[in-house]
């Protein structure tokens, strides 16, 4: 303790950059929040919001039927044609269930198995089994989904795929195994908030429950989901925004099905960049609207 | 948070002024063609079609690109376009030097400035093109020639000998009673639609299509609802060939438009396996080798332009594509002495009846001026309809 | 808390199983990479090590994983430093907006990949900026920076006050109550993010897709453009294999940063 405060008079009026500009920015509460925030703000805003608020205005602009290319006329086309067409709006439903359904399987995976790592499992197995858990993030997007095509191919007269060769039949490609291979890849992304979650809960908590004569289930229901809402918000909105806006795994498992992400790419390599920017923002209004909802339900406070 | 929602107000008010005001216009023009050649740029980036650039990625055997980086020091990277849409969104990007273009996507780039008019004089191998493929309406324009022709060759239909006997007829794609029903692989783009049209032209004569790509209003709602009516036996719609080759070995699709090289890659490892061609007619390509307007390495361009149209590259690539070549001394240096024969290379009066990819217009290409046909963008939107 | 013999059971079957399920695609992979045969179709054909003992010939994927390696160390550098600086000036700061600044540093995750490659290539040919290595490097700092800044907010949430208070109350600067105190605290978590940082980036297709230019090719590129090359398509396997291997001592890692100093 003394060193330190020793140290401290001393260096009140010590020479010297970093003692200097502490001590100009301490009395500046304001300037030093400004300064450490303005490089990231800056790239925040100016590429990253500046570039989504050019994405959508460049929704405004007729294609030029010949060239393909984006004139300076400006025209509600576009948003027409995202938004009213039913083909599309369908689209966009289909998208959304996919999404969801995908999310609800990684949590109804993520909360047993954070549940028994959490509390079963023995103390120096706990990051062991979470890593296990985890290492699949780390293989490789595409290869995960092609294994899991080689998983799920229906086979024909030549046979293959693994499920058909297991079981004898497989539910091909389609809903199911987009679905599946969905919760497969962002698995992870749900387990670590709900893992952590889990570790805060007091312990004290759970033996009142059960000192009050509530079984498993019980406690499950009144005690332990209420207060894990916050991780397992945080962690739907990857799952969520992941599984929204993917066109890749739709296009290795998912047969002739078509998500959002499939008609926005399809679109802009028409080329028609306009459309595709109004298309863009279906998955923008969702993800806002369902940011919202998270955040009312505490996601940002436990990501 | 004032100075925050000041500095976003102010960057998106700048950003918006500027895209206004900027904005790209279409005009590349005729004036600078280059006199001669200068030294290669040392690499070329190139957008083809999948079998056109083969560096022995796919059979060590098929190689025509390491001759070339090594004659020229040019290395060259290739962006395989699965759809011609895919190839005209990526020639706007400006990021590459040359692209193996089809009619539908040749005038689209033309009249967007993407790319440049070729000064054929600088390429030696150009005069031994045959004569009907030079200056053609999708490859020039009032005499201006934008590229040099590539090779071109019919669609061809692939079928599972061990699951039915050869269908001869494009009915066997969209009839709903069809025997190939559920196994069914369709090409994914807008202009598949002409290929539906073939369909109505044998099956519904009474609706007067003469060129599939030429369908007022009355004609292409009919082709819709043909579509339609086809995807409840559609099993694959492909855009990335290996995937309707790996769908033909492992017997997931039984029948589906295709191209000879993928028939031929898919027999390899299954060997019932084979290509047709339907009697009631076909879509086709003729393609083109375009620079493009912004390449920077146009050197380099013309030397590969010059070099896949050699001789013996030419004769490679319409091997292993399965098309006929376009420079008429490659029919020598076939492999199979016949492939010129069996591909109607030297044959002008068969080619009529195989309907190149073209972009479709306002102004009917089949010469109609009473009724306006549906321009490609409406293609475009109704394929999308369609597939979501 | 008490739990009966049949929800331990259950529990723990459950986790097993899960743990199965997710290294059968992976196990799928590493028995593709000895098989003999060019597509990546179950059941294999056949068994060989040609794959395993001529991949250092095959230049393309030496190139991939070069570019994939220098993309994602410049993105993780320039995300480490913006995601800490915003993480350290939304949690130590009160000011009004903070809300939603703290939406908006989440955003760049939370739309979907492709609106975000889509815009930003929007903004590249718009201004006619050439799409090469620097656009990928944006792309990818833009949601790296996002990654980092989550990690370090949640570890600057856990520090009690009573540190920075009590080194304060002994007369520390604020830069010396940082180096001393705080900076040794969050370390870990920035290490952490660091880490989850670099392997996003080089994991990632989508963005990446949509802002290269004609000569970039990463390693998750090098794998979409090999399923047009049959020839190629084995050595996939392989490539993934050794990476999945080089990455469990680095999860472990991550995982043990990211804990913190020894909590519990």
């Amino acid at each position: 303790m003394h060193p330190v405060h020793r140290v401290g008079q001393r260096l009140e009026r010590a020479p010297g950059l970093v003692p200097g500009l502490s001590r100009f920015f301490g009395a500046r509460r304001r300037l030093a929040l400004g300064t450490v925030v303005s490089g990231p703000l800056l790239w925040l805003v100016v590429v990253y919001l500046g570039s989504l608020a050019l994405l959508v205005t460049s929704a405004f602009f007729r294609l030029d039927d010949f060239t393909g290319k984006s004139t300076s006329e400006w025209t509600v086309d576009n948003l027409d044609e995202a938004f009213t067409t039913g083909a599309y709006r369908t689209l966009v439903i289909r998208s959304v269930l996919i999404a969801a359904s995908a999310t609800l399987v990684c949590i109804c995976i993520a909360l047993p198995v954070a549940f028994y790592i959490s509390r079963l499992a023995r103390s120096w197995a706990k990051r062991g089994l979470v890593v296990a858990l985890t290492i699949p993030l780390w293989a490789g997007y595409l290869v995960k989904a092609y294994a899991l095509r080689a998983i799920f191919e229906p086979g024909g007269d030549n046979g293959g795929g693994f499920l058909n060769s297991v079981l004898g039949a497989s539910p091909g490609f389609g809903y199911t195994a987009t679905i599946v291979t969905l919760a497969y890849l962002w698995f992870p992304y749900m387990l670590l908030p709900v893992y952590t979650g889990f570790e805060r809960l007091p312990d004290a908590l759970l033996d009142a429950s059960s000192d009050l004569g509530a079984g498993t289930l019980r406690t499950f229901r009144s005690v332990i989901f209420p207060l894990l809402i916050p991780s397992i918000a945080a962690g739907s909105i990857f799952t969520f925004s992941l599984s929204l806006g993917d066109y890749i795994t739709v296009k290795v498992v998912g047969g002739t099905t078509q998500m959002i992400g499939n008609i926005i790419e399809r679109t802009l390599l028409a080329p028609n960049q306009p459309l595709a920017a109004a298309f863009t923002l279906w998955p923008i209004g969702i993800m806002i609207v369902y940011l919202a909802v998270m955040g009312r339900l505490g996601a940002f406070k436990n990501l | 948070m004032k100075r925050a929602r000041k500095v976003f107000t102010l960057s998106a008010v700048a950003m918006l002024t500027l895209a206004a005001c900027g904005g790209d216009d279409g005009g590349g023009s005729g004036s600078d063609l280059p006199k001669e050649l200068g030294e290669g740029e040392g690499a070329v980036n190139l957008v083809a079609w999948a079998g056109y650039v083969e560096d022995g990625s796919t059979d060590p055997a098929v190689d025509w690109v390491t001759s070339f980086e090594e004659e020229t020091g040019c290395e060259v990277n290739v962006k395989i376009g699965n759809t011609s849409d895919e190839m005209v969104e990526l020639m706007q990007s400006g990021e590459y030097d040359a692209v193996s273009a089809s009619g539908d996507a040749t005038l689209r780039l033309i009249a967007g400035g993407d790319v440049a008019p070729v000064n054929t004089e600088l390429i030696p191998n150009y005069a031994d093109v045959f004569d009907d493929l030079k200056n053609k309406p999708w490859n020039s324009v009032d005499g201006v020639s934008y590229g040099v022709p590539h090779g071109r060759g019919a669609n061809v239909l692939a079928y599972n000998s061990e699951a039915g006997p050869a269908p001869t007829s494009i009915k066997d794609m969209f009839d709903p009673a069809s025997p190939w029903a559920g196994k069914i692989s369709v090409y994914d783009s807008p202009i598949y639609i002409a290929d539906a049209a073939i369909y109505l032209m044998a099956t519904q004569p009474e609706l007067g299509i003469t060129d599939p790509y030429a369908l007022d209003a009355d004609q292409f709602a009919a082709a819709i609802e043909a579509l339609k009516t086809q995807e409840s036996i559609v099993g694959q719609y492909w855009s990335l060939y290996t995937d309707q080759q790996a769908a033909l070995e492992s017997g997931s699709v039984t029948l589906g438009t295709s191209w000879q090289v993928i028939v031929n890659l898919a027999s390899a490892n299954a060997p019932s396996v084979m290509a047709t061609k339907a009697e009631d007619g076909a879509t086709g390509w003729s393609d083109t080798w375009m620079i493009s307007s912004k390449a920077k390495h146009p050197n380099c361009a013309y030397k590969w332009l010059n070099h896949i149209i050699s001789p013996e590259a030419n004769a490679g690539v319409a091997e292993w594509f399965g098309e006929a070549p376009s420079n008429a001394k490659s029919c020598d240096l076939t492999a199979d002495p016949n492939h010129c024969t069996t591909y109607h290379a030297g044959e002008t009066e068969y080619w009529t009846n195989v309907y190149y990819w073209t972009t479709p217009t306002e102004n009917c290409l089949d010469g109609r001026t009473d009724v306006k046909c549906i321009p490609y963008t409406e293609w475009v939107n109704a394929w999308n309809e369609l597939r979501a | 808390m008490q739990l009966s013999r049949t929800s331990r059971w259950s529990l723990r079957t459950i986790t097993y199983l899960t743990i199965g399920i997710v290294y059968l695609p992976l196990a799928i992979v590493l028995v593709l990479s000895f098989n003999d045969s060019n597509a990546l179709v179950w059941p294999p054909r056949g068994f060989t090590t040609h794959w395993w003992s001529t991949l250092t010939d095959v230049e393309s994927a030496r190139e991939a994983l070069a570019t994939s390696a220098r993309i994602g160390i410049i993105a993780m550098l320039i995300a480490v430093v913006l995601g800490s600086l915003l993480a350290f000036g939304l949690q130590r700061f009160e000011f009004f907006g903070k809300n939603t600044l703290s939406f908006l540093a989440v955003l760049p995750i939370a739309l979907p990949g492709i609106v975000t490659g889509v815009a930003l290539r929007n903004t590249f040919v718009r201004f006619g900026w050439d799409l090469g290595y620097l656009s990928v490097v944006v792309g990818h700092a833009t949601f790296c920076i996002v990654v980092v800044y989550n990690n370090v907010v949640a570890r600057l949430r856990r520090l009690s006050p009573n540190l920075r208070e009590a080194s304060a109350d002994l007369g520390a600067q604020p830069w010396q109550t940082f180096r001393y105190v705080t900076w040794p605290l969050m370390r870990s978590a920035v290490a952490a993010g660091a880490i989850l940082a670099f392997a996003l980036s080089f994991d990632e297709v989508v963005v990446t897709t949509f802002t290269a230019g004609a000569g970039v090719s990463t390693l998750p590129q090098w794998i979409l453009n090999n399923f047009s090359r049959p020839n190629v398509l084995p050595y996939v396997t392989v490539v993934a294999t050794i990476v999945m291997v080089i990455s469990l001592p680095v999860a472990w890692l991550a995982q043990r940063l990211s804990d913190g100093p020894r909590e519990r």
